[in-house]
This record gives structure tokens, C-alpha cells and sequence, in this order.
């Protein structure tokens, strides 16, 4: 199974509204179809009346074997469902390599 | 308790606006820590920062500390506040720049005072 599938039936979990999990390795300096960067947003009732912290902090150790392991780094956007219609529905895009995966 | 983790504690304790991020605020390695360093900056307060990538016992330990696998860090008062997606939607949606500024002004106080 690819780590983008396990990713995606781990978060599952969550029972989210929305859910997108885009492989963005191809943006930074890795080898070509690396499953390393990716981002995850995530609409789910679930992280309701939690501060940002604690809703990354949930996905964190959801996917701790994930983190510990093949992937580098994990943008997450993470709504409740009111939030989600208040913004219409639009995530925030990611930077823009700077070369210090390597180091 | 390993020496890391005592002064990482001791840099978290030290400095009010405190940035774990890789490279210097001048010369960001990560587009998510150039993306931190510019929100931070906008907030118009000085900041401390760590650079991690000169740091490898930090860059190893802090994580489990933080319980947040990822850098960027923004410490603030000692409590962590999140990593690059949760400072620049703090930034935009204008909560970042009372907290900045409002620790910038009470770590000034304190510094008076003694």
C-alpha cells in the first residue's frame, strides 16, 4: 500500500466531511515519485471546539508511524464544518522549496 | 533528562517570541520556515530563533518535547503555537500579531522590573 493510501484510511478515522490528501514531494528535492511531503485538508465535526494545536496534534498521532518514518513534512488544513463553509471551501497553497530537506 | 532537553526548556523559558525553524530568519532552508519568518516579521516585535540544522541534538529531541513532529516551532510564553500552516492562518485572520505583540510587552516589563 502507498503511504498517500495509508494516509488516507488513518485520517478515515475522523469521519471527515471533506477530505484531500495531495502528494507534494515532486515540489521539493527528492526523487522523482517519492511519497515524502504531503499536504492533508481535512473538514471533519471532529475538531470542533479544538484550539489548532490540539487538531494537529490529533492527525500527529494518528499517523506517528508515518512522521517516524517516510514522511518529511505534512501541511495540514484542518476545518470544522462551519469553518469550511465560511471560507468556501478553498485551502491555502504550500511554499516553495528552499533545499534544506537535505541537510 | 538529557542536557538537550534542558536547554531547550531553558530557551523556551528564556524568550518571549521563540522560532524553531531550519536556516536563519535572513536566509530561510524551508519554504515552511520562510513562510513562519515572514509572518513573524510582519508582526513588527523582535523574536529569538533556532536553527536547527546547526542544532542536530535539538532537531532529534524537541519533537518528542513538542509532541510536533515538524519545523517550524513558534514557542510564545512557553506553550507552543503551532508550525507554519497554523502561523500563517493566525497571521491572516489577525490573532497573531496581539499575541506577539502582547508577549513582546510583558517580557519587556519583566526585564525592567529586575
Amino acid at each position: 500500500m502507498s503511504v498517500q493510501a495509508r494516509i488516507e484510511e488513518k485520517l478515515a478515522t475522523l469521519e471527515p466531511v471533506e477530505m484531500a490528501v495531495e502528494n507534494e514531494s515532486y515540489m521539493h528535492h527528492v526523487p522523482p515519485d517519492s511519497e515524502t511531503h504531503f499536504k492533508v485538508t481535512l473538514v471533519s465535526e471532529r475538531f470542533a471546539g479544538l484550539m489548532p494545536v490540539k487538531r494537529h496534534q490529533l492527525i500527529y498521532s494518528l499517523l506517528a508511524d508515518e512522521l517516524a518514518g517516510p514522511v518529511h513534512a505534512l501541511a495540514l488544513h484542518l476545518y470544522t464544518p462551519q469553518q469550511w463553509s465560511t471560507r468556501g471551501g478553498v485551502r491555502p497553497d504550500s511554499p516553495n522549496c528552499r533545499g534544506g530537506g537535505g541537510q | 533528562m538529557s542536557d538537550t532537553i534542558e536547554s531547550i526548556k531553558q530557551q523556551i523559558s528564556d524568550n518571549a517570541i521563540l522560532l524553531y525553524m531550519k536556516g536563519s530568519p535572513q536566509l530561510p532552508q524551508c519554504g515552511f520556515s520562510a513562510q513562519a519568518v515572514q509572518a513573524l516579521m510582519a508582526c513588527g516585535e523582535k523574536f529569538a530563533f533556532v536553527n536547527i540544522l546547526d542544532n542536530p541534538d535539538i532537531r532529534s529531541e524537541l519533537p518528542k518535547y513538542a509532541s510536533w513532529p515538524t519545523f517550524p516551532q513558534l514557542w510564545i510564553d512557553g506553550e507552543l503555537v503551532g508550525g507554519c500552516d497554523i502561523i500563517v492562518e493566525m497571521y491572516q485572520n489577525g490573532e497573531l500579531e496581539p499575541m506577539v505583540k502582547a508577549a513582546a510587552a510583558k517580557s519587556a516589563e519583566a526585564s525592567s522590573d529586575s
